[in-house]
C-alpha cells in the first residue's frame, strides 16, 4: 500500500478516563477500497478508539488525519461533512420516519438544506434515498417505521444513511451484532462490495471471528488498550500473543 | 461600607440555609425516584403553615413551644410526604417523565386549595424565636441573632447527612439505589420501602425548611412556586442529586440575592441568570453533578410515524374552519369572546406542541411567552401610545427574543433539567411582571388594552383572531413537515444520529424553542386586546400547566391534537371555575388521577392494551 | 429428589418480541449447570425472569418447591437465589465494604454462611482494597466484588450470567477455580456461556438455549462428545 496516501492516518492515539488509559499509542492506516477489522476483549478499548475518530469523544492526544486533513477533535456533524459514515453498536436511526425518510434526512443534511422551515420535506432526494436503499436491499420496506423494523434490517437501514454523503471512509461498530449468521455473512458481503466498487475505506468492529476471518482485508488486534497485532487474518490468527489474549490456545471445541 | 458587604452576606447565608434544605431533599428523592417533585415547593409551604399554626397553639414564648412546634410541623410534613408517595408516586414510578411531573403539578394545586381552605387568604406572620430576639453586634451593626442560627443550620444538616449517607445502611442503600435501584432489588432489598422512606425524609427537610423561616419571613400562598423556581435554580447550579452542590449553589445563589438586592434592587433576577449562565457554560450538569444517565424515553415510547393529512382530514379541518367563520352570524357577544379565547388558546397549545412533539422539549414554562407577547402589547400601547396594529406586530417579538435567551439555557440541558429550568425562567418572568411596579403596573396590571376602533366589534375581532391564529397554526403546520421539522424530529430520535448525519441538535433545538416562544407571543397578544388588560397570572404557572395540559389531553403525537385539545380542556375548565371555587384541588385531583388510572398516557394505555390482547390472542 | 430450581413452560416478552419460548430446566442441589447458547439467545432473559427481573408471560418457576414466578426481586433474592449479572452492575460510587454490605442479609439454613473475612479469603484481591470506590476496580476485580456482593446474602443458589465475558484468560481460569470452591461449599449454580472450554471445566450438566428454546439438555459429557451438536448453535 505504500505510496498510496491512506484515506484515514491514525497515529499515537491516546484517551485515558480518571487515570486509566482506555487507549494508548495506537497508530494505524486504512486504505481505500480496504477493509480493516478491529478485533480484542471487552473492555480493550475498541469502542473508546471508535468514538474518537467518528467525533463522540475527544483525544487526549495523537494524530487523527483524513484525507491529509485532521480531523482530531471534530465534533461528530463536522466529521460526517468531510466524508464519514457511521453505523453504530445500538443502531441509531429516527424512529417516528419512515426508512425513505430516515435516508432523505441524511440527503437533506448533507445537501445543506435542513434549516428550510417550510417546504415539505418528504418530496426530497426521493430518487436518491430509494437508490440507496435498494444497494441495502430495503427498497421494498421503504414506507415503514424504522421503529418496527426488525434488528437485522435496522443495521440495512443505517448502512444506507452512512453511505447518503458518499463517503470516503465508513465507520461501523459491530456492525452485525445481533443478527442471525446468515445475515451477518451477507450484510458484510455487501459491505466489502460497495467498499470494493466505491474504494471506500472501512474500519469495523467485530465479536464474529468467521466475519472478520471472511471479510478482513487486515486485522487489528486491540489489548488493554494497545495494539498487539496488525496484520492480513491468516497471520493475525496464528500469532501467539494474540492466541494469548484474545482467540484463545487450546479451544476445546475446536480441536475435537 | 464594610459592615455592609458583611451583613449582607450573612442575610443571604441565612436565607441559603432553608433554599439548601429544600433543594437537598428535592436532590435525594430525584437520586433514589428519578422524579423531579414538584410539589417540594408546595412541602415546604406547608411546613411554614403548620409551623404557624403548631407554634401558637404550644405557646411560641416557651422554648420548649416553639421548638417542638417547628420539629413536629417537619415531622407532619414528613409523613405527608409518605402518604404522597404511597396514594400517588408508587404508581407512577413506570410512568414517562412528563407524566411524573404533571402528577406532582397536581399535588402543587391540590395542595394550593388545601392551604387556601385552612389558613385562608391572609399571609400569616409568625412570632419570634424564643432565646433569639437579641441582636448579636458585627462591625458595629445589628445582626439578628435568629439569622446567625440558621446559617449555622446548612452546614449542620449538611454534616448530619453526610453522617447519614456514609455511617448507616440505609444511607449506603440509598446511594446503592441512586445508581442502580434494580440491582439492589436484586440483592434482597425492599424497594418499597426505601423509596417511601427517602421520600418522607425528603418531604420531612423541605418541611423543615419552610418552619425555619417562621421567624422571617411572612407566610404566604405564594411560597409554593417562588421556592420551587429558586429551588430548581439552585439544583441546576449546584447539580441534580448532588447534596454538597445543592448547598454550594444556594449559598451562592442566596449572597447573590442579597447583594443584588442592596446594589442594583431591579437587576437581582438578572444577576442569578448570568451566574447561571457562566455555571452552565462550563459545567453543564452544574457544580457538582454528574452528566445523567440516559433519559427516559419521551411521553410514550415509541412515536408513530408522522404523515400528512389525508383528503378526509383537510376536508374535516377546512369544514371546521368555515363553522368557526360562521360563528358570528349564529352566536352571542358572549359566546364569540369564549370563541375568541378559544382561538387563541389553541395557537397557545401548538406552539407548545412544536416544541414537545417534535422537538421533545417538555416545558412547564410557556406561559412565559404568551405572557411577554400580552405585556409586549400592553406596553407598546401604554408607554408608546402605539395602536393596535404595531403593537400586535411588535408584541410577539417581545416574547421571541425572551426564547432565544432563555432558550440558550434550556437546550444545553434536557429531560427533567430542561422542565425544570423552563419553569424556573417563568417564575423569574412572572416575578419581574410582578414586581417592577413603575413598569408593569404589579398585581394592578395594564388596563385600557383596547383594539383600534375598527377592531371593537366582537364579530371583526374574532374574525381578525381566526384570521391570524388559523394562519399561524397552518405554519407550525406546515413547520412540522418541513425539513426543519423533520431535522427537530431526528434530535428528538436519536441525537447520535442526527449528530452523525451533521445535524446541530441543539441549534435547531433553539430555532424551535425560539419559533414557538414567538408564536405563543401572538396568541398572548391577541389575548391582550380581546380582554383589555394584562395581569402578571398571564405568565404564571398554572397557565403554563394549562397548555401542557391541552397539548397531553390532545396527544402530543399528533399535529392537530393540540388544537383539539385546546378546545377541550378550556371548555372543561371555564365549566369547572364556573362550578367551584375550589377549581385548582379540582384540577389539580383530576390530573393525579388522569396519570396514576392511566400511567403510560391515554395513547400508551391503549398501546399497552392492544399488546395484551395480541400477546393472548392463540392465533399468532 | 426434587430439584432446587425447576422452570417449567417458561414464556417470556419485551413489547411484542417474544424471548424466551417454552423454556423447561432444572439445577438439583449441590449442582453446577451450564446454559449455552449465541448472543441473543435468551440466556440472560432466562435469569432475569428467574430473578423476578423480567415478567414471565406463561410457565411456572419453582424454587425448593415453592412458586416463584411473579413474585418481586427482592422477595426472591430473600428465598435464597443470588443473581450475579452480565454486566457486573458494581456500585462505583460505593467502596468495596460497602458494596459488601448493600447484599448483607442474616444467616440461612442450608447455606453457607459469609462474612467479608470468609469472602476476602475467596477473594484475596479485594482484600487490599476494602476502601476503595468499585469505579476505580478493573474488570476481573468488579466480577469478583459482584460475586462476593452477592453470596453476601447467603444464596442456596446462585445465578452467574456470562461470568467469563471479557476477561482475560488468566482472570477466566481464577474464575472456575472460585466457581469449582462455591461448588464445594454444596451452593447449587445456574451459569449462561458462550465459552465451551470454561464451562467443560465447571458445569456437571448443560443446556443449549437458541431463538428462546432449549435444543439440548444433558451431560457435559455428551456436550463435549458430539461435535454436530456444538457446531449447530455455539459457533465455536
Amino acid at each position: 500500500m505504500s505510496g498510496i496516501e491512506p484515506v484515514l492516518s491514525v497515529r499515537e492515539l491516546a484517551k485515558s478516563f480518571g487515570g486509566v488509559r482506555a487507549v494508548q499509542g495506537v497508530s494505524f492506516d486504512v486504505a481505500a477500497g480496504e477493509m480493516l477489522a478491529l478485533i480484542g476483549p471487552n473492555g480493550a478499548g475498541k469502542s473508546t478508539c471508535f468514538n474518537m475518530l467518528g467525533g463522540q469523544l475527544a483525544p487526549d492526544s495523537g494524530a487523527v488525519t483524513l484525507l491529509g486533513r485532521s480531523i482530531a477533535g471534530a465534533k461528530p456533524r463536522e466529521i460526517w461533512r468531510r466524508g464519514v459514515g457511521r453505523t453504530f453498536q445500538i443502531t441509531a436511526t429516527f424512529a417516528s420516519m419512515s426508512v425513505r425518510e430516515n435516508v432523505q434526512m441524511a440527503l437533506i443534511s448533507q445537501a445543506g438544506g435542513a434549516w428550510n422551515p417550510l417546504a415539505p420535506a418528504r418530496a426530497r432526494h426521493v430518487a436518491a434515498a430509494e437508490a440507496l436503499l435498494a444497494q441495502v436491499g430495503m427498497l421494498e420496506q421503504a414506507g415503514r417505521a424504522c421503529g418496527i423494523l426488525a434488528y437485522g434490517d435496522l443495521k440495512r437501514v443505517e448502512l444506507a444513511i452512512a453511505l447518503a454523503n458518499g463517503p470516503r471512509l465508513l465507520l461501523m461498530d459491530e456492525p452485525t451484532a445481533g443478527m442471525a449468521p446468515q445475515e451477518r455473512i451477507a450484510l458484510m458481503a455487501l459491505v466489502a462490495r460497495i467498499a470494493k466498487a466505491e474504494a471506500i475505506a472501512v474500519l469495523f468492529t467485530e465479536h464474529d471471528m468467521d466475519v472478520v476471518f471472511a471479510h478482513a482485508d487486515r486485522v487489528l488486534v486491540l489489548d488493554r488498550g494497545r495494539l498487539i497485532a496488525d496484520g492480513p487474518p491468516h497471520a493475525v490468527r496464528n500469532d501467539a500473543g494474540v492466541r494469548a489474549v484474545y482467540l484463545g490456545t487450546d479451544d476445546g471445541a475446536e480441536g475435537a | 461600607m464594610l459592615d455592609l458587604i458583611l451583613t449582607q452576606m450573612l442575610n443571604g447565608m441565612a436565607s441559603a440555609s432553608s433554599l439548601f434544605l429544600v433543594a437537598s431533599g428535592l436532590s435525594i428523592i430525584f437520586g433514589v425516584t428519578r422524579i423531579v417533585n414538584f410539589a417540594h415547593g408546595s412541602l415546604y409551604m406547608l411546613g411554614a403553615y403548620l409551623a404557624v399554626t403548631l407554634v401558637g397553639a404550644f405557646g411560641p414564648a416557651s422554648p420548649l413551644g416553639f421548638w417542638g412546634g417547628i420539629l413536629l410541623a417537619a415531622f407532619l410534613v414528613g409523613l405527608i410526604g409518605i402518604v404522597i408517595e404511597v396514594v400517588i408516586l408508587r404508581r407512577i414510578y413506570q410512568a414517562p417523565e412528563l407524566f411524573q411531573l404533571l402528577a406532582t403539578f397536581g399535588v402543587v394545586l391540590m395542595v394550593q386549595d388545601i392551604a387556601l381552605a385552612v389558613w385562608g387568604p391572609e399571609d400569616r406572620l409568625g412570632p419570634r424565636a424564643p432565646g433569639f430576639k437579641s441582636f448579636v453586634m458585627i462591625l458595629d451593626s445589628r445582626f439578628p441573632s435568629y439569622e446567625l442560627f440558621l446559617i449555622a443550620v446548612g452546614p449542620l444538616v449538611l454534616g448530619l447527612l453526610w453522617f447519614l449517607f456514609r455511617r448507616t445502611r440505609w444511607g449506603t442503600l440509598v446511594r446503592a439505589a441512586t445508581q442502580d435501584r434494580e440491582m439492589v432489588g436484586a440483592l434482597g432489598v425492599d424497594q418499597r420501602l426505601l423509596f417511601t422512606s427517602v421520600f418522607g425524609f425528603g418531604a420531612a427537610l423541605a418541611g423543615l425548611g419552610g418552619a425555619l423561616q417562621l421567624p422571617r419571613e411572612a407566610v404566604t400562598l405564594h411560597m409554593d412556586l417562588s421556592t420551587i423556581a429558586e429551588v430548581f435554580v439552585v439544583v441546576v447550579v449546584g447539580g441534580l442529586g448532588s447534596v454538597g452542590g445543592a448547598y454550594l449553589a444556594a449559598v451562592l445563589i442566596g449572597v447573590l440575592h442579597a447583594f443584588g438586592i442592596l446594589i442594583f434592587p431591579k437587576i437581582t433576577l438578572v444577576l442569578v441568570f448570568l451566574v447561571m449562565a457562566v455555571v452552565l457554560i462550563v459545567k453543564p450538569y452544574g457544580l457538582m453533578g454528574r452528566k445523567p444517565a440516559a433519559t427516559l424515553p419521551g411521553a410514550a415510547g415509541i412515536e408513530p410515524l408522522l404523515t400528512p393529512a389525508t383528503p378526509g382530514a383537510k376536508l374535516a379541518g377546512l369544514a371546521a374552519l368555515l363553522l368557526l367563520a360562521a360563528a358570528p352570524l349564529a352566536v352571542s357577544d358572549a359566546w364569540l369572546l369564549t370563541l375568541t379565547e378559544l382561538v387563541i388558546f389553541a395557537l397557545f397549545a401548538a406552539s407548545l406542541h412544536v416544541m414537545m412533539g417534535p422537538g421533545g422539549m417538555a416545558s412547564f414554562g410557556h406561559a412565559a411567552y404568551f405572557g411577554l407577547g400580552a405585556y409586549g402589547a400592553a406596553l407598546a400601547v401604554k408607554w408608546l401610545g402605539a395602536p393596535m396594529e404595531p403593537a400586535l406586530l411588535l408584541a410577539p417579538f417581545l416574547a421571541g427574543i425572551a426564547g432565544i435567551v432563555f432558550g440558550w439555557f434550556c437546550v444545553r440541558l434536557s429531560g427533567v433539567y430542561m422542565a425544570m429550568l423552563t419553569l424556573a425562567f417563568a417564575q423569574i418572568a412572572w416575578a419581574t411582571a410582578f414586581q417592577w411596579v413603575e413598569l408593569t403596573g404589579g398585581d394592578n396590571g395594564i388596563l385600557g388594552v383596547w383594539p383600534s376602533a375598527w377592531a371593537v366589534p366582537k364579530a371583526v375581532f374574532f374574525y381578525l383572531t381566526l384570521a391570524i391564529c388559523a394562519a399561524s397554526v397552518l405554519l407550525l403546520r406546515r413547520l412540522v413537515f418541513s425539513p426543519l421539522g423533520y431535522a427537530l424530529r431526528a434530535g428528538r430520535d436519536s441525537p447520535l444520529r442526527a449528530e452523525a448525519i451533521g445535524i446541530d441538535v441543539m441549534r435547531v433545538q433553539w430555532a424551535a424553542f425560539a419559533i414557538a416562544a414567538f408564536a405563543a407571543g401572538i396568541a398572548g397578544a391577541l389575548f391582550a386586546f380581546s380582554k383589555g388588560s394584562v395581569f402578571p397570572t398571564y405568565l404564571a404557572i398554572p397557565r403554563s400547566v394549562d397548555a401542557l395540559l391541552m397539548v397531553l389531553l390532545g396527544g402530543v403525537q399528533t399535529v392537530s391534537g393540540p388544537v383539539v385539545g385546546a378546545f377541550a380542556y378550556i371548555g372543561l375548565s371555564e365549566q369547572l371555575v364556573k362550578l367551584t371555587p375550589y377549581w385548582r384541588f379540582t384540577l389539580g385531583l383530576a390530573i393525579v388521577l388522569l396519570v396514576s388510572l392511566f400511567p403510560r398516557g391515554l395513547v400508551g394505555g391503549f398501546l399497552a392494551w392492544r399488546d395484551r390482547r395480541d400477546a393472548g390472542d392463540p392465533a399468532r | 429428589m426434587e430439584p432446587l430450581l425447576d422452570i417449567s413452560g417458561l414464556d417470556a416478552r419485551y413489547g411484542q418480541a417474544q424471548i424466551l419460548r417454552g423454556i423447561s430446566l432444572s439445577v438439583g442441589r449441590g449442582e453446577v449447570l451450564a446454559l449455552m447458547g449465541r448472543n441473543g439467545a435468551g440466556k440472560s432473559t432466562t435469569m432475569k425472569a428467574v430473578m423476578g427481573l423480567v415478567p414471565p408471560s406463561g410457565g411456572t418457576i419453582r424454587f425448593d418447591g415453592r412458586r416463584i414466578d411473579g413474585r418481586e426481586a427482592f422477595e426472591i433474592a430473600r428465598l435464597g437465589i443470588g443473581y450475579v449479572p452480565e454486566d457486573r452492575r458494581v456500585f462505583s460510587e460505593l467502596t468495596v465494604m460497602e458494596n459488601l454490605s448493600v447484599g448483607q442479609r442474616p444467616p440461612r439454613q442450608g447455606a453457607p454462611h459469609w462474612t467479608p473475612e470468609r469472602l476476602f479469603a475467596l477473594f484475596p484481591n479485594l482484600a487490599a482494597m476494602r476502601d476503595r470506590p468499585g469505579g476505580a476496580m478493573s474488570g476481573g476485580e468488579q466480577q469478583m466484588l459482584t460475586i462476593a456482593r452477592t453470596l453476601m446474602g447467603n444464596p442456596r443458589l446462585l445465578l452467574l450470567d456470562e461470568p467469563s465475558e471479557g476477561l482475560a484468560p488468566v482472570i477466566v481460569q481464577a474464575m472456575a477455580r472460585t466457581i469449582l470452591a462455591l461448588k464445594g461449599e454444596g451452593l447449587s449454580i445456574l451459569l449462561s456461556e458462550q465459552n465451551l472450554h470454561f464451562a467443560g471445566s465447571v458445569a456437571d450438566r448443560a443446556a443449549i438455549i437458541e431463538k428462546g428454546e432449549i435444543r439440548f439438555d444433558g451431560t457435559m459429557a455428551a456436550l463435549k462428545a458430539d461435535a454436530a451438536l456444538r457446531a449447530q448453535y455455539l459457533s465455536v
